[in-house]
């Protein structure tokens, strides 16, 4: 049991000060561009919630979630079923061991735009090694450039390539946790391989799974950086994420009251997915 | 080799696939690049790389990421190591509210606080410093810091801080020379990703600075965009992009299943 001990606020005292400098004044700044109005030179204009109402109506803006919620959809049901395959296949000890952990970790060192620049070149249609195949080698006609569809396909196979590997780390780590007597007793009850993943290895992954789920629903949910180089969005507004879109209308059109609301909007759907599954993973927390 | 390892080889030579085209691509010569599909460079060549560590705006580039990188992790282990001994070790006021704030700024959008950082950054005259990215990107990596170390001091029996106090240590030299040893682990864990986290973000990195402390990420960018489409040099950047990650994480390979479990194994 815990201890209480009030004097531990003072352990975390240098924590709560940087954060709140980084956390409280920018999203006081954000909060505040939110109900007001400019034509620039610092002169602001009153404005109350019209930008929440007007985004609530905005086309645009519930196009953009759209796409938001279906790509972040499509790479959570392909990640996670993916990464606990590749982890249960995995060698659990010897020299193969950590030569694998070191490479599947490798795609996530790569900065962000460097996996977009390195996908970009990936896919070129004549000179890329996945477009030379594609088109030249398979006949398919594949431009993402062109075609919306190829543009997602190709969004989503560069985040399954870029994170599948968290999850395959993490199921992993919950797998080499498990105590060898399970397996043995398993095999002596003559348990089917399928009834040793159901009531062994996936009530070991829960927790982990939870944290897989988590990271990757908040890292998806706030993607820019790799599909705005790999795609910029385009063609037309297809790949256009909610980041995407928010920086759009906050840098480049200066619309600085619509893009706070969006903002705060954006940040509560997070906050609020995420509040569950912290909720949920906690509730498991048996320390 | 059984016929189930198949599925983590197939995916090994997936994950590499991007990565040696990047690499192909870095050997060869803009000319060969437009002129057509080649599986391996026909004529090497070394220009591209020449060229990086010859101009100072690229390797510039490369030193400014690295000492934000470096000051981020040390600031963020730092303050996050008596804040997690306090989350893993005591009840307070307010303490699970306090957890849960923490981990909503690793969820916030960096699209959202761009602007304001930048205005912030600005009004303290810190624009354009490397310490402006490296305190910037305490935004996320102190949470994840406190969160992987909180984890991994849980692990630790409370045991061994009453035999040391019963020893008649005092509290900072219990921490130092007892606490730490054993958690070194972890501590290298979080380290290693307070680094991977604060080394793959540019949107924040590129807001906050201009001249004097451009990251590399940013160098890349502004070249794809001005100069033209000059593949190669744009592919011999990535490639040493790699490099740092790859050498970090030979340090913590008998770890990291551990660390991104966040130290909850």
């Amino acid at each position: 049991m815990k201890t209480e001990n009030q004097k531990a606020w003072f352990f975390v005292l240098p924590v709560l000060l940087l954060v709140a400098f980084n956390a409280l004044i920018p999203m006081m700044t954000v909060v505040n561009y939110s109900v007001q109005e400019t034509f620039g030179n610092n002169v602001f204009f009153w404005q109350g919630l019209d930008w929440f109402q007007q985004l609530m109506r905005s086309e645009r803006f519930h196009a953009a979630l759209g796409r938001q919620f279906l790509f972040t959809g499509i790479i959570l049901a392909i990640e996670i079923p993916l990464g606990v395959i590749i982890a249960l296949a995995m060698p659990r000890k010897g020299f193969w061991v950590p030569v694998c952990l070191v490479t599947m970790a490798l795609p996530m060192l790569i900065p962000w735009n460097v996996v977009g620049a390195m996908w970009n070149i990936f896919t070129l249609p004549d000179i890329g090694l996945l477009g030379y195949f594609m088109n030249h080698v398979l006949g398919i006609s594949y431009n993402m450039t062109q075609s919306p569809f190829a543009a997602w396909v190709t969004i989503i196979v560069m985040d399954v390539w870029h994170w599948t590997s968290l999850v395959v780390l993490l199921s992993y780590a919950g797998l080499v946790s498990i105590p060898e007597a399970y397996y043995q007793a398993a095999k002596i009850d003559g348990a089917s391989s399928w009834s040793v993943f159901r009531f062994i290895q996936l009530p070991k992954m829960k927790q982990v799974l939870t944290i897989a789920i988590l990271l990757r629903f908040m890292d998806s949910f706030n993607i820019y950086t790799e599909p705005f180089v790999l795609t910029g969005g385009g063609p037309g507004n297809s790949t256009t994420l909610l980041s995407i879109d928010l920086v759009k209308i906050a840098l480049g059109q200066f619309d600085l009251g619509p893009a706070a609301a969006m903002s705060l909007i954006y940040f509560a759907i997070t906050l609020l997915v995420s509040w569950l599954f912290y909720t949920l993973m906690t509730r498991n927390d048996t320390r | 080799m059984t016929k189930r390892h198949i599925i983590p080889i197939v995916y090994i030579i997936f994950l590499l696939l991007p990565i040696y085209w990047l690499i192909a691509m870095s050997f060869k010569t803009t000319g060969e690049i437009l002129s057509g599909f080649s599986l391996f460079p026909q004529t090497w060549t070394f220009d591209n790389y020449r060229t990086i560590f010859t101009d100072p705006t690229w390797y510039g580039g490369y030193i400014n990421s690295i000492i934000y990188v470096s000051i981020n992790s040390v600031i963020s282990v730092a303050v996050a190591l008596p804040a997690a001994y306090a989350f893993s070790r005591y009840r307070f006021l307010g303490d699970k509210q306090l957890f849960f704030w923490l981990l909503t700024n690793r969820m916030a959008p960096a699209a959202v606080f761009a602007l304001p950082f930048f205005q912030l950054y600005s009004a303290v005259g810190l624009f354009d410093t490397h310490l402006a990215v490296a305190l910037a990107h305490c935004l996320f990596n102190i949470p994840l810091a406190v969160w992987i170390l909180e984890g991994f001091m849980g692990g630790v029996p409370k045991e061994l801080d009453e035999t040391a106090y019963v020893d008649g240590y005092s509290f900072p030299r219990f921490f130092v020379t007892i606490f730490l040893p054993t958690v070194k682990a972890g501590v290298g864990v979080t380290a290693f990703f307070c680094f991977m986290f604060s080394w793959v973000e540019l949107l924040l990195a590129k807001t906050l600075t201009a001249i004097a402390a451009k990251p590399i990420a940013a160098t890349m960018t502004k070249t794809a965009s001005s100069a033209g489409y000059e593949l190669g040099l744009l592919a011999a950047a990535g490639t040493l992009t790699i490099i740092p990650g790859a050498i970090v994480i030979y340090f913590v390979r008998n770890y990291i299943a551990r660390g991104f479990a966040l130290g909850r194994v």
